[in-house]
């Protein structure tokens, strides 16, 4: 990621993570918002509604009972034609997990922000990726940042890709609870309302069809005579799925254009292209892996991180790209699907280890605890000597479960 | 073909027409009416028919008999479907 200042108009801010979202939240001049509090969401949405009362931003906040009723909201004010944002966390993600498929399958663009925490029990604030992963079958563009720039970058971003005419699906941008919502890591280059105004015009509402009082007289997802017509709505998701990765590809080119900073898009490969053995992570952990990958570089062990930055569209393509060579794969997993191979980035990119490539997925910082990038280096260097010593090795999950200290 | 426009046509979308039904916007205009002729007199036109449960007096004036022990039995059927529909709509919080 290059970081040379093509336009001398952005200026630079010091905001939490939460803030830098609500931040682009205004650039885009989103119309409508509505969202119901939750930790550590909460900040995105006070910040929008402060932005409101002032007059910064013109849009309407619709304030609801409860997450269905948020996302069912700005679902239908995108469904009318409005750019729409809601956010949320954890527990009330899944409040709103029929809402998603709907408004995912309605085609309707929009944008959310999840920020990412525990599911309990037991209660817990704290962060973990399990909330974002478990909406990955629903159709929604699903992003992960890695530092509080990104997570406005990618916000920005997200409506242009979203309202895009060959992607027409909702873009949910994942940033980890507290680590970045809560953290402010100056400096943040924040692009001028001129320039944010030229590269994302307003929305066509007619794109890709209006609901409206005395408009034309249709009802969306009404009892199809055949269910076929079900099957060839999801064939047509599957596409736009598919033309969504060539999108974003595009959408962050022009972005770097416009602020200087260049993205993946769909994954970063961080000291990749001499790498033996290759660790695969996604969200603000990547960082403390990618110091754990320079400090075992200095060692001489020949390893690289694969960042992924979008779960949906997998980047299939780039993930088999960069393991073929691989000696070895390990991939770091926040979170965990019970019953399955354990962490579900694991289970998404074992499908993609060809049998002679050996293979660990590694789940930590479950529940939140902390991981350090001395506890990185060391759960890597022991699967390369692993490998070295005893060669091919296939680990489908290693539970890191530090020791309990009273 | 663009996203939107493969959205119309039965997929996502559909527009008003009529249905398996035919025309159906007018079947509330027309009267009940009592082919007394046909009738045996049996009642249960008055325990479902809205309309008059909400008039069974007329009924009654215009003709229909029942036995007291039979209009007790649909008294309380009635009181019981109108408890049930009171109780629907939300009882006390309507």
């Amino acid at each position: 990621m290059s970081r040379q200042i093509s336009l001398a108009r952005q200026v630079r801010k010091v905001l939490v993570g939460d803030h830098a979202v609500a931040e682009a939240v205004k650039l885009a001049r989103v119309n409508v918002v509505s969202a119901y509090p939750i930790t550590p969401q909460t900040l995105i949405v006070e910040r929008i509604s402060e932005m409101i009362e002032k007059g910064e931003l013109k849009a309407d906040y619709v304030r609801v009972e409860s997450e269905f009723a948020a996302l069912a909201t700005v679902y239908g004010a995108a469904a009318g034609g409005a750019r729409a944002f809601t956010a949320t966390s954890s527990h009330g993600l899944f409040y709103m997990y029929e809402m998603l498929w709907w408004a995912a399958a309605s085609r309707v663009p929009f944008v959310m922000a999840v920020v990412t925490r525990v599911v309990g029990p037991p209660w817990n604030i704290h962060d973990e990726h399990t909330d974002l992963l478990a909406i990955r079958d629903s159709g929604w563009i699903i992003g992960m940042a890695q530092n509080v720039q990104e997570a406005f970058d990618m916000t920005l971003t997200a409506f242009k890709i979203s309202e895009d005419e060959r992607v027409l699906l909702p873009v949910a941008v994942g940033l980890d609870g507290f680590i970045l919502s809560h953290t402010a890591e100056p400096p943040l280059d924040v692009p001028s309302q001129e320039d944010v105004d030229a590269w994302l015009p307003p929305r066509n509402p007619r794109i890709p069809y209006t609901i409206e009082p005395g408009g034309e007289a249709i009802t969306m997802g009404n009892l199809p005579g055949n269910d076929v017509y079900h099957a060839l709505l999801k064939k047509y998701m599957d596409e736009s799925m598919e033309s969504a990765k060539k999108v974003i590809a595009e959408v962050y080119d022009e972005y770097a254009k416009l602020t200087g900073r260049r993205y993946g898009p769909l994954t970063e490969c961080y000291r990749c292209s001499d790498a033996k053995y290759l660790a695969i992570s996604m969200g603000a952990w990547s960082g403390d892996i990618m110091n754990a990958v320079d400090r075992l570089r200095d060692e001489g062990y020949p390893i690289g991180l694969l960042r992924i930055r979008y779960v949906r569209p997998f980047p299939e393509e780039d993930v088999t790209g960069w393991i073929n060579g691989m000696k070895g794969v390990i991939v770091f997993d926040r979170d965990y699907s019970a019953g399955m191979g354990g962490g579900v980035l694991a289970s998404e990119v074992s499908g993609f280890v060809p049998s002679n490539v050996s293979f660990e997925g590694v789940l930590a910082g479950i529940g939140g605890f902390d991981v350090s990038s001395d506890e990185f280096k060391a759960i890597m260097k022991e699967f390369i000597d692993k490998v070295e010593r005893e060669g091919q090795v296939r680990i489908r999950k290693y539970w890191y479960i530090p020791k309990i200290e009273r | 073909m663009s996203v939107a426009e493969k959205l119309r046509g039965g997929l996502l979308l559909s527009t008003p027409a009529e249905g398996a039904g035919g025309r159906t916007g007018t079947w509330r205009v027309y009267r009940p009416v009592i082919n007394y002729s046909k009738c045996t007199k049996c009642g249960i036109c008055w325990l479902y028919c809205l309309r008059m449960l909400l008039s069974g007096l007329r009924i009654r004036t215009s003709g229909l008999t029942m036995t007291i022990a039979r209009a007790v039995e649909y008294a309380r059927m009635f009181a019981l479907l109108r408890l049930l529909t009171w109780l629907r709509r939300g009882g006390w919080c309507e």
